[in-house]
């Protein structure tokens, strides 16, 4: 008997290690961006696209099913799509930060007539999501890369406006501080048509979030925030007065997007109200913008 | 030598501030940091030239704390018209490259050169024998170089935590005056130690 447990303890020891976590997954492409390491991946059942900053600490990005490829992998996705409940046939889309492209990719089969405009800083996430991730852009679609603030000044300088802005710039590992600003969450708000919806997927689960709190606080009338226990927050928000939850609820129950993995009517239930005391924390702006000081440790 | 110090630390301290100040325009991609860091060295370099030059010609300490002054007051410009600037750019040229190089050039180089021309200035000013010249000068590198090491260092880990940009700007500039006030005063004895 103790020398089976020994026997089992020595396999521990010896062979687990050397195993890899996950038997079969296998980097299939991988390249040093001007901006990050990016690793494509292909597990059993999913491929994902990686942004490597250090050993040991990898963040998926963004997941496909192979036999589901529609079907969205993470909670941020599922609950970023909630927006458009406030906004159900949106002409314009307007997308920061690209990654695999799996939600633009979905936005184009449920709004087929919409205009998806995507922007991302680094030119090689963009050929990553077009040749490893089925991302195409359609003939009235466009992809850019380029800074997304810069973008959004520009568009505004060109009095363009969009129905459904959708903030997802951030990599849960850095975060782009002026894109954290109450004077971008401004120019954003300005680049709203009426009735438009803003959604942000954050990341931020440590003393920065009650400074997001605030932030978005200070640009925005009202807002709803939806926090998961994966460390997501998705914030939604718009151009409009505060929507009422049960008018919401109606609608969810006549749109069925289950098949893509998103329960509009659950995703619902999600909605906290922030609380009083993070409204208090200070206010992020130009001037003050140590998003990733205060998203670090301590 | 302590004039130096606080003229290595304003350098470093306003080209890291520069990189904020340009971002909500230009964005923080990668030729954002190259444009600046190009326009501070070709101003510095300038700065270099132009400190030689001035020192050549009755040098002082009261003339060194106007240098302080000068550099001090070529800030006032980036705190009154640094967005107006900013936007006329950004609205003018279209390549983020371009924008963010001439954003840089409008807003620093003039304080830069300033700037620059306190380490060659301070050379004369120390340098007494010909035989110690190469050590006064490494001396001044040394103690102007830790202040922009210490310049980088509390303003990227510390000053943008607690301040407001501006907040930092102002206190730089006004400790550059300071600095040209007590260098005045004290040059109105003396003619040496900087």
């Amino acid at each position: 008997m103790s020398r089976l447990v020994l026997s089992f303890v020595l396999l521990g020891t010896f062979v687990l290690p050397l195993m890899p976590v996950s038997v079969q997954a296998e980097v299939i492409f991988k390249q040093r961006s001007l901006y990050r390491n990016i690793e494509v991946v292909d597990d059993r059942d999913s491929r994902c696209l990686r942004f490597a900053n250090r050993e040991r600490r990898v963040s998926r990005q963004s997941c496909q099913y192979f036999d589901d490829p529609d079907r969205l992998v993470f909670d941020y996705g599922k609950l970023v799509f909630t927006g458009f409940l406030m906004n159900p046939n949106p002409e314009r889309i307007l997308i920061i930060g690209l990654g695999g492209g799996s939600l633009p990719r979905l936005m184009q089969k449920l709004f087929p007539e919409s205009r998806i405009d995507s922007v991302e800083i680094d030119p090689a996430v963009i050929q990553v999501a077009e040749k490893y991730f089925s991302f195409t852009p359609r003939e009235q679609d466009s992809v850019v890369a380029r800074d997304g603030r810069v973008f959004v000044r520009r568009a505004l300088l060109s009095k363009q406006t969009y129905d459904f802005i959708l903030l997802d710039a951030f990599t849960g590992d850095y975060i782009p501080e002026h894109m954290m600003t109450r004077e971008y969450l401004q120019e954003c708000k300005e680049l709203l048509a009426e009735g438009g919806v803003l959604v942000a997927n954050t990341f931020s689960s440590s003393r920065l979030y009650r400074h997001e709190t605030a932030t978005f606080a200070a640009a925005f009338d009202w807002f709803f925030n939806m926090r998961r226990q994966t460390g997501n927050r998705v914030i939604i928000t718009g151009k409009m007065p505060q929507p009422d939850l049960e008018t919401l609820r109606d609608k969810a129950r006549r749109i069925d997007w289950r098949e893509y993995g998103i329960d509009l009517e659950e995703n619902l239930d999600w909605i906290e109200a922030p609380s009083k005391r993070d409204l208090e924390a200070r206010v992020l702006t130009d001037e003050y913008s140590p998003a990733n000081l205060l998203n670090g440790p301590g | 030598m302590v004039l130096a110090f606080i003229g290595g630390f304003s350098i470093m301290s306003i080209e890291l501030l520069a990189g904020r100040m340009l971002a909500p325009f230009f964005g923080s991609s990668i030729y954002v940091w190259g444009s600046i860091i190009t326009v501070f060295m070709l101003s510095l370099s300038l700065g270099y030239l132009l400190g030689g030059r001035l020192s050549v010609r009755a040098p002082s300490l009261r003339k060194f704390g106007y240098i302080f002054l000068a550099a001090g007051a070529t800030i006032t410009p980036l705190l009154l018209a640094g967005n107006v600037i900013m936007e006329a750019v950004f609205a003018a040229v279209e390549d983020p490259r371009y924008g963010s190089l001439l954003a840089s050039v409008a807003l620093f180089f003039i304080p830069t050169v300033a700037m620059g021309t306190i380490s060659p200035y301070a050379v004369r000013l120390l340098v007494d024998t010909v035989g110690h010249s190469g050590q006064v000068a490494g001396f001044l590198y040394f103690v102007s170089t830790l202040g922009s090491a210490l310049g980088t260092l509390l303003t990227s880990f510390y000053f943008v935590l607690w301040f407001e940009v501006t907040q930092i700007l102002i206190s730089l500039g006004l400790a550059l005056i300071a600095c040209g006030l007590a260098a005045i005063v004290f040059g109105r004895g003396t003619t040496e130690s900087a």
